[in-house]
């Protein structure tokens, strides 16, 4: 990485440059740096609506860079160590589909673990490739999936040696690492692309002693989440190229489904974010560290709550543990992640990124203030002296292994009915169903339900996961294969 | 302090809401320092002496400082002659040390004060004031407040907050999970008094019922009482009295604490009764929140 060049920022200076200017408009977008809406200029503030403005020469387009833009992606792609970076306006939810549908086709397979986004699924849904699953190892205990096993993958690619592509969490949301470096060699072996969703490991790129990144462990691409550690505006993303990717398809396959109307309130935030990691990240990161570090210490002190880390790291299914997660195992003071989730906002004032059945996660970021740490942990420690109850009751979450039963382009353009949930174990799901937070599929179009789906659904919406995926509002239906 | 000649037009202007103000003239600028906590100012003005700023509003000034001091150690010290063990978070400027040291029968002070900048300036600029962290029963921790309380269980017979600002970097002394820990670390007939802050605009008065909320759904008993404290918001002021047994009035030992014989600029036995007194929009207010925590 090139330290000096790194320090310029292409398109945050182009828009200094075009303020200075005093252009005065007559293209979109039609609120003419807020002057048409004083509403929205008081919520803002001038200086945000004064550079919401449109791609024009001296700003560049996103769906054909040939300047500043193209500039930016450069230095993003020498931060990343990358061959080529772009910047992506539609959250890493488009960079993970524009991955896939970039090495997958109608009928070609992707090997994949189960506890991907649901973004991942979508994008079988778009383009009729074939999941084959790699059934990820279950903590029972913590009732998370864990990383894709080596020996598991070999398998998997022996039955499947006409899959195109493998697709790896790198880390999972809960922080949980694959050998993703084995992953490659043996995917490339037998000519397989690897893809690898980063959503939640931005700052793998940029601190020391965490684990490694895809670009660096040879992964063939990767869509990297900055708006989550990396500090830039929500929805903004990147996406990551190695060597021996045809960038220029990938960008005609991004132009597919992006808009062309691409906002620079978030290609400027992914700039200066990026300027930002590459200078200052080490720094940054080894401090959301040692503060995630000191929370975990200071979790386990407490009693009943487990707040894992490294510990867990057993070779193969968690083979590296990404340290700056801050997640916690609840049931032992008797109450479900989501209900902790729940007390802490309503109680405590405290929002945390997500609590599943037995486990929160506390986002922890460069944003992050001693004072605030000590809040969550004196908050945690108060719900365990008030709130503790007797475990028993309470349901752990089992992996349980899907049966596809069609693609998932198959199910969801089927002809399909509706029935109550209850009723619906043996139909093939014709649609989603997860919990988000964290958009992990329970069940996904082209998969039989079992009882014990049945069973999951039921238990999550009692302890108040909000469900999301059917058409059905309420999730008390399910649309199933005719 | 009168300094010579024509006098400048200097002014520190201390915002109560966003349309009123509190001007004070000034002499001059003693000190000023950002620390990891907050910025600090020390102001010489004509009307109040002395007076410290923190991130831009007054925490004391020596003219009126006497007031909160006396009302935050004496209120519970009358009502539990028996205290021994004692806490005060924030209370890094010594004054509420300084009082509390007047009873022969307290053994320990503990002060958990995050800010050693704040420590330091007070001992230079107000060494009145802040001799009480002198005497051998105090004890100083440069601490986070919440984080010294964590593992504190039945250990304090009082805590004192002397935190006043739920937004700054003490926003964690006005939660939930601070009263529960207050809790926690009190002996059985442990009583807690903090800043209850103002009642009277809009902002104060709904920080005002949020930590009534939090104390009485955290205490037993929960009770408010009153000052005129100037230089605070509106120059009315409310303290919080929450206890694991004893009732301010109800428990008050009039007798036993004039027999002590305390040298007092503001508080009385009297004062004590009257202090809980509230005027009927105050007590609305409380008994709306009491009544939403169906007690």
């Amino acid at each position: 990485m090139n330290r000096e060049e790194q320090e310029r920022a292409p398109i945050y200076e182009a828009l200094q440059r075009f303020r200075r200017q005093r252009v005065v408009p007559f293209d979109v977008p039609g609120h003419k740096r807020g002057r048409g809406n004083p509403e929205l200029v008081q919520l803002l503030g001038e200086k945000c609506v004064g550079i919401d403005v449109n791609s024009m020469k001296p700003l560049d387009n996103l769906c054909h860079p040939v300047s500043v833009i193209r500039d930016a992606e450069q230095l993003a792609a020498d931060a990343f160590h990358a061959e080529n970076a772009f910047l992506m306006v539609g959250g890493t939810t488009s960079a993970v589909q524009s991955m896939i549908l970039s090495v997958c086709k109608r009928g070609d397979k992707i090997i994949l673990p189960r506890n991907v986004h649901k973004s991942a699924i979508n994008a079988l849904v778009l383009c009729g490739a074939i999941p084959v699953y790699v059934n990820p190892e279950t903590n029972p205990m913590l009732g998370i999936s864990l990383g894709m096993e080596v020996e598991v993958l070999k398998k998997t690619i022996q039955e499947n040696p006409d899959a195109k592509a493998v697709l790896v969490n790198n880390p999972t949301y809960y922080g949980i690492c694959s050998d993703i470096r084995s992953i490659v060699k043996i995917a490339h072996e037998h000519g397989m692309m690897v893809l690898a969703d980063e959503a939640h490991g931005t700052h793998l790129y940029f601190g020391k002693n965490l684990p490694v990144s895809a670009m660096d462990a040879g992964a063939d691409m990767a869509a990297v989440s900055m708006h989550k550690s990396g500090g830039s505006l929500t929805q903004s993303s990147i996406l990551l190229c190695n060597k021996g990717v045809n960038a220029d398809y990938v960008r005609q396959i991004i132009n597919l489904t992006q808009t062309t109307s691409a906002s620079y309130l978030l290609l400027s935030s992914l700039d200066i974010s990026r300027r930002n990691l590459a200078l200052r990240g080490e720094e940054s990161f080894a401090k959301v560290a040692a503060m995630s570090e000191y929370v975990r210490g200071e979790v386990n002190k407490i009693g009943g709550y487990y707040a894992y880390g490294r510990d867990l790291i057993n070779g193969t299914s968690i083979f590296d543990y990404d340290v700056t997660k801050m997640s916690v195992y609840t049931l032992g003071i008797g109450l479900a992640g989501i209900e902790v989730y729940d007390l802490l906002r309503d109680e405590y004032d405290i929002q945390i990124e997500f609590g599943d059945i037995s486990n929160i996660l506390a986002y922890i970021s460069i944003g992050d203030r001693a004072q605030d740490v000590e809040r969550l942990v004196n908050a945690l420690a108060d719900i365990a002296r008030l709130y503790k109850r007797d475990k028993t009751g309470l349901l752990s979450m089992e992996y349980i292994n899907p049966q596809v039963a069609a693609s998932p382009q198959d199910a969801f353009y089927s002809q399909k009915r509706s029935v109550p949930v209850r009723e619906a174990a043996g139909c093939i799901s014709g649609e989603f169903v997860m919990c988000y937070p964290p958009g992990i599929p329970i069940l996904a179009p082209g998969e039989r339900i079992t009882p014990e789906i049945v069973e999951y659904i039921e238990y999550a919406k009692v302890k108040g996961c909000s469900m999301q995926g059917t058409e059905d509002p309420a999730v008390d239906n399910l649309m199933v294969l005719v | 302090m009168e300094l010579p000649g024509n006098m400048m037009e200097m002014w520190y202007s201390e915002y109560y809401t966003d349309n009123v103000k509190l001007d004070l003239r000034i002499v001059k600028q003693l000190f000023s320092g950002v620390s990891d906590c907050q910025r600090i100012d020390i102001c010489q003005s004509v009307e109040f002496g002395k007076f410290m700023a923190l991130d831009g509003e007054i925490l004391f000034s020596e003219k009126d400082e006497f007031i909160y001091d006396e009302m935050v150690t004496h209120v519970p010290m009358a009502v539990n002659p028996d205290i021994k063990k004692v806490l005060i978070i924030g209370g890094g400027d010594g004054g509420v040390a300084t009082e509390l040291i007047k009873y022969e029968g307290i053994e320990q002070i503990d002060v958990v004060e995050p800010d050693e900048m704040l420590v330091e300036v007070c001992q230079e600029h107000f060494p009145e004031l802040s001799s009480g962290l002198e005497d051998p029963r105090v004890n100083i921790y440069y601490q986070d407040g919440l984080r010294f309380l964590r593992n504190k269980v039945g250990e304090y017979d009082l805590i004192i907050n002397d935190a006043t600002d739920p937004f700054g970097h003490t926003e964690g002394l006005f939660t939930k999970e601070f009263y529960g820990s207050c809790y926690t670390a009190l002996t059985e007939d442990g009583i807690m008094v903090y800043q209850h802050g103002s009642p009277f605009y809009e902002e104060d008065r709904i920080e005002c019922m949020k930590m009534h909320r939090k104390a009485c759904r955290a205490f037993p008993v929960s009770r408010v009482y009153q000052a005129h404290i100037p230089t605070c918001s509106s120059g009315y002021w409310l303290f919080g009295f929450a206890s694991r047994k004893y009732h301010p009035l109800e428990d008050l030992k009039a007798r036993d604490w004039k027999k002590k014989k305390i040298k007092t600029k503001y508080y009385t036995t009297n004062l004590h009764k009257g202090s809980f007194m509230l005027p009927k929009y105050v007590e609305d207010m409380l008994e709306e929140e009491e009544e939403r925590n169906g007690r």
